[in-house]
Formats: structure tokens, C-alpha cells, sequence
């Protein structure tokens, strides 16, 4: 009888260690004191001496977590294990979360310092957030084209029809994410990169699949790091990643072809699950003040909408375009928009078709 | 009294097969015959035959067949070679081959990766003699020779251990009846060592098999498996009902090659082993 039982008495034991060690963590969060904020942020997004700072000038003790992915954060809001107050992430996802209503409207008239951040880049943001009622941008760039001098001749540059040019046969790093590769093809073909129409999406296929063999690897977080070792002439690359590079290798340059490209937004919000806005509010301020500004400008060295930390800058930074994509590029780059669930498994049976050509 | 005690010193084990493999797959056949509303289905299953997950799997039986034969090739005439050496100390030789094992296999394949590299360390020293740099990362290829690389221990040491075991007077009474040595190579020594060649044709088919790392750092996310596709449905589209069902196909091929192998074989590749 007893040894029948014992697996299962086990897994009982178990099962309820495991079960009074999550009650255990979930009830001690609601006892803590009311004057604390629960941020949720990118990994290495932010400089962790604004947040002593914050803490030690209004007392209100910041609870920072942080994630790799956009997608691994909307799963971890979405269980709704912790009721975060302040989040920050890419737009397409804040733009899906806003249609679901999962996001709270920002008092403005708290966050006194918000006039520092440059009205153009409040404009850009209305691609996901059409009134300015919901974010605040944060950080933003483009995806272009991170070349080596050495290996890539000056004539070829400027469009994107290099990443077609048969002389770079296995020279070529591609991004290993979805939407990211599909850029060049649709803009090549003059189509949005928000498509959802079937035929301009199988052409932009048949040019990626031509593509294939010329492509050296689909590469996510080592394309930089591969670049830097001159393993290939050129990766499709965010404008972060390739100010990263160019520090460790003089050789390389950026670019934003002429066809356009995407800009992307990363931008604060708070959440339904908010319990303490006016903290968030306050933090969100604290954000814009230009010391904080710079400092996370120069932890972070993306491309900042701070107007009052840009032109704090040497004309030096201000004129890296790697950094600060100028105007003009800016305007032919479209923002992604969340796509619906039909054209996402659209575009997920399209990349592997392309991984198996 | 004993036996009971003896029962308690299975428990951990017991938790461990039950929490860790035969509830997970469960948990995998459930999603395998469901859709995303719950439903029954056998469309996961089916889903094999889409071109693209049959290219793959073709591509991944391909790429295992040829590890699996290249092992072979490589470890049963080195277990020959180690058996007529006649050393002293045979086991310190053996030692040196399981040696590589000691180490985590991810770092050895992401050590072949900087080898292989467009701007590596072979293509150096190829420069170095003038000859113009080679291509060799990202291709099927590499991600073969990776396969190699890591799974030839599993090979040679079932056939080694199943050829020290064949008595030298064996050989020697084949020889007074008039056998030659080709005739004695393949009426006494390769029958003698089959059952290790089956355990070593397992351990290499398989995981050469399923591998999804393998090819992801050694083919650049150029070369697309079976293991590859089922890891993106989980990881990229979230498409877990897929995910299983193509696992389950998959479990399948894997427990037919073990039956097809295990027929001639009462005695048990586990036991050379």
C-alpha cells in the first residue's frame, strides 16, 4: 500500500512546496508600501544611476525589471503575474496593446519637462499612437546597412540592390527575424513595408529566395560582433547595433539606402495594471530632465528625441548619422505597424519557405 | 523489509521520468491532436506533408545518413588499427578519443565556427600559403562535419569495445580452416562486432537526427532540419499545436530506425555499450 504511494505523495509534496513558494512571492508584493513603481524596460536600456538618483530626490522606491525580447515582455504582461506601472517597448507592440486597451492615457500636465522632447519625433509617434495620448518616446533609429570600406566597392553603395550584387556571393548577413529581412525586398519593389497584400509579399519571397544563395548567414544578436571580425562585407543591421560595431571597428561604416527603410520608436507607456500613476508620471518627467537624458543617452548612444540633450551634443555626435539619421532619410523610412493575425502567419509561412528554398 | 527500502531509493528517479518525460509527453501528444481552440485534429500530424517540412526532413535524414556513414567509416577501422597495436595501454588511446566529450559540446561547435569562419582561423593560415580564401561556414557541409565532430565518440567506442572482445583464437582457428583475411573479416569479425556497430548507428542516427543547434550555428540559419522547423514553431510563431505535432512524426521515424535496427539484434546494442 505505502510504496504504491510514495511517487505520488512525492509529487503532492512537491507540487505544494512549488505552490506556497509563488503564494508566498505574490503576497508579499501587496504588502510593500504603497510609494513604490514597478518598471518594465529592454535588457541594458537604461543607466542604473538615474535610478539611485530618482530614488534618493523623491523617496519612491523603483522596482526596474527587464526583458530581451518584445514578445517575451507582451507574454509576461499578459499573464499578469506583476501589476507593472511603467513599461517601455517597440511600437508595433505598443501599438497592438493600445488596440487592446490595455493602456492608460498620460497626464501631460504632470510631466512639465515633456517640451524637451522634439515635436518631430512626437509626430513620428503618431504612426501607433495617432493622438500623442499614450506614449512618450524614448529612444529611436532606422535599419540599414552596416559595410565594410575594406571589402565593398564605393560605387555599389546607396540602394539596396548591393544586398543583390552577385560579386558579394557569401559576404552578405541578413537579420534571422521576420520583418526585419523583408525590408529590403519590399522596398526595393517600391511596396510598404506594412503590406498585407499576398502578391506583393510572395514577390518580395522570390527576390529573398534569389537572395539566398549570395547571403553568408541569418544572424539576429552576432551580426555586430560577426562584422567586427570582418567575416562579411556588409549586414542588414538596427542603426544601434552599428554605432556598437563602428566602435570596435574603424573600418565600418552605415547606411540608409535610398529606397527607405524602417524607423523604429521605442517609447514609455503605462499599462492598465498601473497602481501608481502619479510616480510614473513623476519618473516619466524625471526621464526628460537633461542630466537623466544624457546619461541615458550616453549609457544607451541610440538616437535620442531629447531636443535639450541634442544640442547639448559636440557637433561631432550630432553629425554622426549613424547615430542621428538625418531628416530626410527619416521621412522615406516607414514605422512598422502591428499586423493582424492572418498576415502574421502569412509572413511566418513565408520565412520558412525562405529558410527551406 | 529490504525490499521496501529499496523501492524508497527508486522514488527520486521515479519523479524525475514521471515529472520530466512521460508528462511532457503527454502534454506534446495533447497539443499534437488539438488546435489552438482545444479541438481534435489530426492536422498537426498531416502537416508533414507540406513541401516545405517534407524538404526538411529529407534534408535532415540526408545529412544524419551521411554523418552516421562517415562515423562508420572513420571508427571502425581506427578500432581495428587500436585493436592490432597490441599497446600496453590501449585504454590511455581510447581515453584521448572520449577526451573532446569531457567538453560542452556547444563551445566545441562554436569553436568550429570560428574556425570556419569567412575570416577564421584555417582561412589564415590557407593565406598564409597564398591559396584564396574558402568558404566553409554555413553550408551543409559544416553543418555535417559538426555532426561528425561531435558525435564520432558515440560511435567508435561501441565498435572498439565489441572488437577487444573478439578472443585472438578465434581469429587464429579461421586462419588453421584455410580463411583468408578478407573471408575473416566478413564471416567472423564484422558479424562478432554488430551489435556494437547498432548501438553506435543509434547513438549517432539520432541526435544527427533532431539536431536543431548544430545546424543553427554551423549553417548559418541557411540550412533548415526537421529539429530546426519544430524549434521555430515554438520559439519564433508560437505555433505549439504544429510544434508537437511535427515532434510527434518525428518520435516516429526516430523509434522506426531503432525497431529496423534492433531486429537482427537479441542481444542488445545497450549491452556493448
Amino acid at each position: 500500500m505505502k510504496k504504491h504511494l510514495s511517487p505520488i505523495a512525492f509529487l503532492l509534496c512537491f507540487s505544494l512546496l512549488c505552490a506556497s513558494l509563488v503564494y508566498g512571492c505574490g503576497n508579499s508584493d501587496k504588502e510593500e508600501d504603497d510609494n513604490t513603481l514597478v518598471v518594465l524596460n529592454y535588457g541594458k536600456y537604461l543607466d542604473k544611476d538615474v535610478l539611485l538618483a530618482f530614488q534618493e530626490e523623491t523617496g519612491i522606491r523603483v522596482k526596474y525589471e527587464e526583458y530581451e525580447s518584445p514578445e517575451e515582455m507582451y507574454t509576461k504582461y499578459k499573464s499578469g503575474a506583476i501589476d507593472y506601472d511603467l513599461m517601455c517597448t517597440s511600437e508595433y507592440i505598443v501599438e497592438r496593446l493600445i488596440q487592446e486597451g490595455e493602456v492608460l492615457e498620460i497626464n501631460y500636465d504632470n510631466i512639465p519637462l515633456y517640451s524637451n522632447i522634439d515635436e518631430r519625433y512626437v509626430d513620428y509617434s503618431r504612426a501607433y499612437d495617432p493622438d500623442a495620448r499614450y506614449t512618450l518616446p524614448y529612444f529611436f533609429g532606422t535599419v540599414g546597412i552596416l559595410y565594410n570600406t575594406t571589402m565593398v566597392d564605393e560605387e555599389d553603395l546607396g540602394s539596396w540592390d548591393i544586398l543583390w550584387n552577385p560579386k558579394y556571393k557569401s559576404q552578405i548577413i541578413m537579420e534571422n527575424s521576420v520583418r526585419d529581412s523583408f525590408v529590403p525586398a519590399l522596398r526595393r519593389l517600391g511596396y510598404s513595408i506594412n503590406t498585407t497584400d499576398e502578391t506583393e509579399l510572395n514577390e518580395a519571397l522570390d527576390l529573398l529566395c534569389n537572395q539566398k544563395d549570395l547571403v553568408y548567414s541569418y544572424l539576429v544578436d552576432a551580426s555586430a560582433d560577426e562584422m567586427i571580425a570582418g567575416n562579411a562585407a556588409m549586414a542588414l543591421i538596427y542603426s544601434g547595433e552599428a554605432a556598437y560595431a563602428q566602435e570596435y571597428n574603424e573600418d565600418l561604416e552605415y547606411m540608409v539606402p535610398q529606397e527607405g527603410s524602417n524607423m523604429w520608436i521605442d517609447s514609455w507607456f503605462i499599462p492598465r495594471t498601473c497602481r501608481h500613476k502619479e510616480n510614473a508620471e513623476k519618473f516619466l518627467n524625471f526621464l526628460c530632465r537633461e542630466d537623466m537624458a544624457m546619461k541615458n543617452f550616453e549609457y544607451v548612444w541610440y538616437a535620442t528625441p531629447n531636443q535639450a540633450v541634442f544640442e547639448a551634443l559636440d557637433e561631432e555626435i550630432q553629425q554622426d548619422t549613424t547615430v542621428f539619421a538625418t531628416e530626410e532619410t527619416l521621412d522615406n523610412c516607414e514605422i512598422f505597424t502591428n499586423l493582424d493575425g492572418d498576415t502574421t502567419k502569412t509572413y511566418d509561412y513565408l520565412w520558412k519557405k525562405l529558410k527551406s528554398y | 523489509m529490504f525490499k521496501n527500502r529499496k523501492i524508497w531509493l527508486s522514488g527520486p528517479y521515479m519523479f524525475w521520468i514521471i515529472a520530466f518525460t512521460v508528462l511532457p509527453i503527454f502534454m506534446i501528444l495533447y497539443y499534437a491532436l488539438t488546435n489552438e481552440n482545444g479541438g481534435f485534429t489530426l492536422e498537426n500530424l498531416a502537416a508533414i506533408a507540406d513541401p516545405i517540412h517534407v524538404k526538411a526532413l529529407l534534408l535532415s535524414l540526408k545529412l544524419s545518413i551521411i554523418c552516421t556513414a562517415v562515423c562508420l567509416l572513420l571508427s571502425y577501422p581506427l578500432a581495428m588499427i587500436l585493436k592490432g597495436l597490441k599497446l600496453k595501454r590501449q585504454s590511455s588511446v581510447v581515453f584521448i578519443f572520449v577526451l573532446p566529450m569531457w567538453m560542452n559540446f556547444m563551445l566545441r561547435i562554436l569553436a568550429w565556427q570560428m574556425l570556419l569562419s569567412n575570416n577564421g582561423i584555417i582561412n589564415a593560415v590557407l593565406g598564409f600559403f597564398g591559396i584564396p580564401a574558402q568558404h566553409m561556414l554555413n553550408t551543409e557541409a559544416a553543418v555535417v562535419f559538426g555532426m561528425v565532430y561531435d558525435f564520432l565518440p558515440f560511435m567508435i567506442l561501441p565498435i572498439y569495445n565489441s572488437i577487444v572482445k573478439i578472443h585472438d583464437e578465434v581469429i587464429d582457428a579461421a586462419k588453421d580452416l584455410g580463411a583468408g583475411s578478407i573471408t575473416i573479416f566478413f564471416r567472423i569479425i564484422l558479424p562478432l562486432t554488430m551489435p556494437g556497430i547498432v548501438s553506435g548507428f543509434i547513438m549517432v542516427f539520432i541526435p544527427a537526427l533532431t539536431t536543431f543547434v548544430i545546424s543553427d550555428l554551423l549553417g548559418g540559419g541557411k540550412v533548415l532540419l526537421i529539429g530546426n522547423v519544430i524549434e521555430q514553431s515554438f520559439m519564433q510563431g508560437s505555433y505549439w499545436n504544429l510544434g508537437s505535432g511535427l515532434s510527434i512524426v518525428l518520435m516516429a521515424f526516430v523509434l522506426l530506425g531503432m525497431a529496423l535496427t534492433n531486429h537482427d539484434n537479441h542481444t542488445g546494442g545497450a549491452a556493448v555499450w
